[in-house]
């Protein structure tokens, strides 16, 4: 099968390509040409006009749950993979906190099996320990071989520095970056940011000083070791700084958020909707403010939406009994366009290195290239679509979203990968005749 | 004479006016408290539940009271050994007691927000009869009412709140309907049991105790959890009682005719001598009293607002 993506600008930030209004002709899911087409090129073709649109690598959500194995009542491996191309990715790497937990070759090439034949790319995360319990570091070198491309035991940190610096030692070798979800968990007795708000709603407070102390932890202990260590979900003021600090020291260290701590604030948990609960919690303007800067001066490396799913009756229940977690595939781009790119914040260029060219590097994973004979791996991004969040509307098995109702500007329409085609709600095999 | 709001879920945010409407009430059905028989037809026909999801013998019993003297029909419902250990969850336990046609909904909870969660699931008017480390509404209108009976008026007045303040919802409540009223209130304990960002909300914090005497017409002194997880918190039951306990001859040192309350249960010895418990200071009977008449008045401005 032929299709031609007409008129569509071209970019791509780390090829330095930059195209107005451009073509792009593929051939079963392989770029056939670039630029000006001829009669000849487009005969037979199927046409898709993107005018006005922007094509660019394909979009990579490095921070997942997709709940398969153990909760495929919230969400699997394939519900999210099509929840993640309705919001415009064409990559994951999938979190460990599964039941039984990512932390064997088995599950690791279970979840590569469910999603085998899907648009989206999988790569699961391991657990760094046994059973994410920090005790006895994971089969490290048997999960790589399976396909995982980082080590986490996400949900918690890594339970003690020795394990923590046998975790990153062995990792190194297969120079796999630890993630870390940091939080001291002596500290961490709390179901919200701690500060006023916690105060005068009566909640327990999470204070922010719990995440500092493990990512200043880690990035002592990366630097002692050498080897290298992302945090995941950075949310708080002082944890920014750490990490602007010590990678002026050349210390290996990355650093993702998510949009919702880019967006809101603790001001939002006033009604006691569970949908506002999550972890790292929401923290205040204050650290919003050093989030946002962290993007721009490049000290926050990637935007990942933490997706995590929850089950309606988990969700409505009393806000300190709710777990932590919203869905965020299909309002991460929309968010971050929004309220990143569209009020200059960062450019697009730097969204899209932070959404799909960063993650892929941290993982050590191939970038999409735009050359002649390549498998097309796109994301088409309109950004002047206004449109309203719908919860009722995802593709998500799961409908937990403090966003449901806010009015977004900005959307991937179509994503492109592994020869396949998502577009206006429909799958499109682009190896058919 | 109507409230601006048709629940009681705590008093953040409720009005001057409201307050004073329900200590003005309140002090009209104190009243009835003090005649041969006890009770009045006002609620004659509402049906009142006490949704109790945590243990509490004497809120309860003052609901329950204020509840049957309005001739009102009360339902207790606590839960510790019905509906939780079936794996019930909270809105489906409220919709089956909703669905039996109830009017009003008195709930004590262990979950901060617990009573806003329950107005978002049911149209009942909801009293919060203490939620969490959130608010405990009725405590602080009983303790208002106390003090504007014994001094006379709020207005002006320095109200000291000693203890736990991290973790008490009567000390919130307190704070916030004290602000409201036009009283200057501090908090007084352990660094420990206070929170970090307390002053914000506009209140002084004070650790040394005799200042607390010297410097406030009233001290509402809270219970002292002796439970594990709140032990944590300060070194030694002997310590606290050293430095923040409040006996006779702390009272004397200050040379103050000094209010004092406590919303029991008390723990005799450690927040208050027993001398002190039992001496001409404190009002901790009165409150008791009072907060019979303070849950009357609620209920009937509310279950009468429709």
């Amino acid at each position: 099968m032929k299709i031609v993506l007409k008129n569509v600008d071209v970019i791509h930030p780390e090829e330095n390509i930059n195209l107005k209004e451009s073509s792009i002709l593929l051939n079963n899911g392989l770029i056939s040409k670039i630029g000006k087409l001829t009669d000849d090129d487009i005969q037979g073709a199927r046409e898709f006009d993107f005018t006005g649109k922007i094509l660019v690598p394909g979009l990579f959500d490095m921070h997942v749950h997709l709940r398969e194995p153990g909760r495929e009542d919230e969400e699997t491996v394939i519900t999210g993979c099509n929840s993640a191309a309705s919001g415009g990715f064409t990559g994951v790497a999938c979190m460990p906190n599964t039941e039984p937990a990512t932390d064997t070759a088995e599950v690791v090439k279970f979840i590569i099996e469910q999603a085998k034949n899907h648009l989206v790319d999988v790569h699961p995360v391991a657990a760094a320990s046994v059973g994410r319990k920090g005790e006895i570091i994971s089969p490290m070198a048997e999960l790589v071989d399976a396909g995982a491309v980082a080590f986490s035991d996400d949900g918690v940190a890594i339970k003690t520095a020795s394990v923590l610096r046998r975790a990153i030692e062995y990792a190194s070798m297969y120079d796999a970056p630890i993630i870390e979800h940091c939080e001291d968990e002596t500290l961490a007795d709390g179901a919200m940011n701690e500060g006023i708000n916690s105060t005068s709603l009566g909640l327990p407070g999470l204070p922010s000083v719990a995440e500092d102390i493990i990512v200043s932890r880690d990035i002592l202990m990366a630097e002692y070791t050498g080897g290298r260590i992302h945090i995941a979900h950075i949310s708080t003021k002082n944890s920014v700084n750490l990490v602007r600090e010590a990678k002026k020291k050349g210390i290996k260290v990355t650093a993702e958020v998510t949009p919702h701590h880019f967006t809101l604030t603790d001001d939002s948990l006033k009604s006691y909707d569970p949908n506002f609960k999550m972890n790292p919690p929401l923290r205040t303007q204050a650290d919003v403010d050093a989030i946002i800067k962290g993007l721009k001066d490049g000290t926050i490396d990637c935007i990942a939406s933490d997706h995590a799913p929850h089950s309606i009756e988990e969700k409505e229940s009393e806000f300190q009994y709710a777990p932590n977690g919203i869905v965020g595939f299909e309002t991460t781009v929309g968010l971050s366009l929004s309220e990143l790119v569209n009020k200059n914040k960062i450019s697009l260029e730097e969204f899209v290195k932070k959404i799909s060219i960063n993650p892929r590097k941290i993982l050590n994973l191939p970038i999409p290239i735009f050359k002649e004979g390549e498998v097309a791996n796109f994301s088409i991004i309109d950004p002047k679509h206004v449109w309203t969040v719908d919860i009722s509307k995802f593709i998500s098995k799961s409908k937990n979203s403090p966003f449901d109702k806010k009015l977004l500007t900005g959307k991937t329409i179509a994503v492109i990968n592994k020869k396949k085609m998502f577009y206006d709600e429909q799958w499109i095999d682009l190896t058919s005749a | 004479m109507a409230l601006s709001s048709k629940h009681l879920l705590g008093l953040q945010g409720v009005p001057k006016e409201d307050i004073q409407t329900i200590l003005d009430t309140a002090h009209t059905f104190r009243e009835i408290l003090d005649r041969p028989i006890k009770k009045v037809p006002t609620l004659q026909g509402k049906t009142i539940v006490n949704l109790f999801y945590e243990s509490s013998t004497r809120t309860r019993i003052s609901f329950e009271l204020a509840e049957k003297r309005l001739s009102a029909d009360a339902i207790n419902f606590s839960v510790s050994g019905s509906s939780v250990s079936k794996g019930e969850t909270f809105k489906d336990t409220v919709k089956n007691i909703e669905a039996m046609k109830i009017d009003m909904i008195v709930v004590r909870h262990a979950a901060a927000g617990a009573p806003v969660y329950l107005t978002k699931i049911t149209d009942a008017n909801v009293i919060n009869a203490g939620d969490g480390t959130h608010e405990h509404p009725t405590q602080a209108l009983l303790d208002m009412y106390s003090i504007r009976q014994k001094v006379g008026h709020l207005e002006g007045l320095k109200v000291c709140i000693v203890g736990d303040i991290a973790h008490s919802r009567v000390a919130l409540s307190n704070i916030f309907g004290l602000k409201t009223m036009g009283v200057k209130v501090s908090v007084c304990g352990p660094s420990t049991m206070i929170p970090r960002d307390i002053k914000d909300l506009g209140v002084d914090v004070i650790h040394n105790i005799d200042e607390a005497i010297q410097e406030n017409d009233v001290l509402n002194v809270l219970r002292i959890q002796l439970e594990r997880k709140a032990r944590e918190y300060f070194p030694s039951i002997r310590e606290y009682a050293k430095y923040f306990g409040i006996t006779r001859e702390r009272l004397e040192k200050n040379g103050k005719d000094i209010l004092i309350l406590h919303p029991g249960p008390i723990n005799r010895g450690v927040e208050l001598s027993s001398e002190v418990a039992d001496g001409s200071n404190q009002i901790i009977l009165y409150q008791v009293t009072n907060g019979v008449a303070i849950r009357m008045a609620v209920l009937y401005l509310l279950g009468t607002l429709n």
